[in-house]
């Protein structure tokens, strides 16, 4: 119950998906159409999981009146009002048309504070880039050089320079130099780097399906 | 002064300035001004407001992901879907429907949520089961078409590149042998299995080179998505919210 | 500690002082930036603009509220493009805010709030009939393989919950052979990746991508071997985007920031580099 069946639904699962990718018909395709419809709700409950599992620590820490159990609290308070508003009072399914409470609190609370959350790593990149960004050996050199062609050349500055103050030749405005860098040397490490990937992917399906990674039903 | 009472005048001078300006800008853009400002605080220093800010965020997102997977998906996709196939199949006398099917996916769905009780946790192994399964069997196969033989396939290329009036384009040219040069030797330098020396070395030397260019240009581009995003939030400071800007 | 050894020892804060005034100071200004557009933008471009009026263009919206500076004016340049070229919408979401998003991009375009007939440039618009948006469901890239068997199972509802069956829009949209061009403007994972591997490659979709700075470089392969049919990377993609039809939006207006912020870095990356090498770092490293 709790490794053969598992293994055994994951076997049956993963073999269906292969099998359609050949054979796009019935009754391959019912199963593997049956199946992508539980993947998505089972997603749905694995995220409410989360959120669920997020409420449960925050209680615990509150009750127990842990160290900073005040932001405990305010994150509560958080999940708690948009759970309400969300579900009751934002005319149900149509939650997010343009109006609702719902929206309200999404455009006004959840956009800035996820919206500014990623932003200030624009500070964190500026500060490491100064204390790390070093041109010690030539490998460095190498990624400091693709990193000045692209960062100048992917705005309209690096042209302004190379091409209205400096009038040079168009094959060496910095925009150019950019579009060499993102569709030469880039794509040929990119790809380098898919083609690694898409073998290992392929082996540990494999394993996966087989029975023989069986990590994921570890642990209890 | 007393120095306990300094961030009590800081607070009260913080709200007096946020309530004219919600008052003379708005409310809800003051609010959303208001948590940016939390969250830009944590750059001088971890404080209280900014700590405040972090954990509503953390709160108002799960609320939202939990609200809108009810609507979108456990409502759309799933009682709907199961009370119209009792609607076909007991009120109209259609027989069987496949949406019924979907009953299964919610009681999996339900399987994975006994995760929170730890004495029957390992429940949740059947649907995390049909989630490796689903994802292992789809990537076996697609995965590789779209990131391996299709890669393969498109650096498998005429070395000499031909311009619109059908002479040899030299630079063109170059460029797709170092594209191919390239991916091969980045492919020799994540074979470890060989002894990185001698000629094998020396092609993995140049897969590290290209290697480098290509972290470059992705610091590069790092660099210009994390500054857009910073462009975004300083446009609605000093246009959304002070009007300073049209 | 002498000179160099101070300058490699710039308190953080004085960086960030730094990049808020290089990043905000040109909002304030207003100097024409001429943009040049890539291959990969103009390509993905003609495409779009190949498409004769009435098709029906599958716009994904993968993306948050976080990646909106650099995503939006992809979405508002899109929209409007389909708006002004009579080109169906059915706007979708891998992500729950992508389609929260396209409704405020919509709005942008617009210039009010979204309602159900619309009037613009002498034109009546009905949602349903001339755009839908289809909100979001989960499942990520097994979503795209059940849209390659049955949009309706797929999207049973739209964004409101209005059965998918009461859109005449999507009359006879089974699947993606009646899609006409899809164009993904994606945040990352699930987006244009998938969108290539199980779209694409899977079903023969063309596919227009707008990507996150972060992510573009990593999808670069996919426009050299074809399986893109162009690229929109970040905000000067977006940018370009807004060039080539004839809109001067925020991608546009936020260049010259982009700018400042790009040279502030670089000199930053100088002043490190200098101090470092001045104050004796390659000898350091020797020893």
């Amino acid at each position: 119950m709790k490794r053969r069946i598992p293994l055994a639904i994951t076997a049956v699962v993963g073999i269906v998906y292969i099998f359609q990718y050949f054979v796009p018909h019935e009754p391959v395709s019912r199963f593997s159409d049956w199946f992508s419809d539980w993947f998505g709700i089972i997603t749905a409950f694995a995220i409410w999981l989360g959120a669920l599992n997020l409420m449960k620590l925050s209680l615990l820490k509150v009750s127990q009146r842990k160290k900073d159990w005040g932001y405990a609290l305010v994150t509560i308070i958080g999940f708690a009002t948009v759970m309400i508003v969300g579900l009751f009072f934002s005319r149900g399914a149509s939650f997010q048309e343009p109006g609702t409470n719902f929206m309200y609190l999404y455009d006004n609370v959840y956009n800035p504070l996820s919206s500014t959350m990623f932003a200030i790593l624009a500070f964190f990149v500026a500060s490491a880039s100064y204390r790390a960004f070093r041109a010690r050996n030539k490998e460095a050199t190498m990624l400091l050089l693709a990193a000045f062609f692209v960062m100048l050349g992917r705005v309209p500055v690096g042209d302004l320079i190379t091409r209205e103050w400096l009038s040079l030749p168009h094959w060496l405005w910095l925009s150019n130099w950019a579009d060499w860098v993102m569709n030469i040397p880039n794509t040929a490490g990119q790809r380098a780097i898919m083609i690694g990937i898409a073998l290992g992917i392929m082996s540990t399906s494999l394993r996966i399906i087989l029975g023989i990674e069986r990590t994921f039903i570890s642990g209890e | 002064m007393n120095k306990k009472v300094v961030p009590f005048i800081v607070i009260a001078l913080g709200i007096g300035l946020f309530a004219i300006l919600a008052a003379s800008r708005g409310f809800a853009v003051t609010l959303g001004a208001f948590f940016t400002i939390g969250i830009f605080s944590f750059l001088y220093k971890d404080n209280p407001y900014y700590k405040f800010s972090e954990a509503l965020f953390v709160g108002i997102s799960a609320g939202y992901w939990f609200v809108s997977l009810f609507w979108q998906q456990m409502y759309s996709k799933l009682f709907s879907q199961v009370a119209e196939a009792y609607q076909h199949t007991f009120v109209n006398g259609g027989g069987w429907d496949d949406r019924w099917m979907m009953l299964v996916g919610g009681v999996l769905g339900v399987m994975m949520l006994m995760r929170l009780f730890p004495k029957i946790g390992w429940i949740s192994r059947w649907p995390l089961a049909v989630i490796v399964g689903a994802t292992a069997g789809l990537y076996f196969i697609n995965y590789f078409v779209s990131n391996g033989i299709n890669q393969i396939g498109a650096t498998i290329a005429p070395l000499q590149q031909y311009g619109k009036d059908g002479s040899l384009d030299w630079w063109a040219s170059i460029s797709q042998f170092l594209l191919v040069v390239g991916t091969l030797s980045g492919l020799v330098y994540f074979y470890f299995s060989k002894e990185h020396k001698g000629a094998f070395g020396g092609v993995a030397k140049i897969g590290i080179w290209t290697l480098m260019l290509t972290f470059g240009a992705s610091f590069g581009y790092t660099v210009m998505s994390r500054m857009s995003l910073l462009i975004g939030r300083m446009d609605y400071l000093v246009s959304t919210w002070l009007g300073l800007v049209k | 500690m002498n000179f160099w050894d101070k300058l490699m020892q710039i308190d953080r804060r004085v960086i960030f002082l730094f990049v808020v005034v290089a990043v905000t100071l040109p909002l304030f200004l207003d100097i024409p930036q001429k943009i040049i557009v890539s291959e990969e933008v103009e390509r993905g471009f003609r495409e779009l603009a190949d498409l004769q009026p009435g098709a029906k263009v599958l716009i994904p919206c993968d993306y948050d509220p976080p990646s909106a500076p650099e995503l939006q004016p992809m979405a508002v340049t899109a929209i409007k493009y389909c708006l002004d070229h009579n080109l169906r919408m059915i706007i979708m979401g891998l992500w729950p805010q992508g389609p929260q998003q396209a409704n405020a991009a919509f709005e942008t375009v617009l210039g009010h709030p979204v309602t159900d007939t619309i009037s613009y440039n002498g034109k009546t618009l009905i949602y349903g009939r001339d755009w839908v948006n289809l909100g979001f469901q989960a499942g990520a890239e097994l979503l795209i393989q059940r849209m390659g068997s049955s949009i309706p199972a797929a999207f049973p509802t739209d964004y409101r919950g209005t059965p998918i069956d009461d859109l005449p829009l999507m009359d006879g949209v089974q699947n993606f052979n009646n899609i006409d061009f899809v164009i993904n403007i994606s945040a990352g994972a699930p987006g244009i990746y998938e969108w290539v591997q199980f779209a694409v490659d899977r079903f023969g979709v063309k596919l227009f991508g707008g990507a996150t700075a972060v992510q573009a470089p990593l999808v670069y392969p996919y426009f050299e071997s074809g399986q893109l049919r162009g690229i929109m990377g970040g905000l000067k993609g977006a940018a370009e985007f807004e060039t080539l039809v004839g809109e001067k939006g925020k991608a546009t207006k936020f260049m010259l920031s982009q700018s400042f912020a790009h040279i502030i870095v670089i000199f930053f990356i100088v002043i490190g580099n200098v101090a470092y090498f001045a104050s004796g770092g390659k000898r350091k490293k020797s020893e």
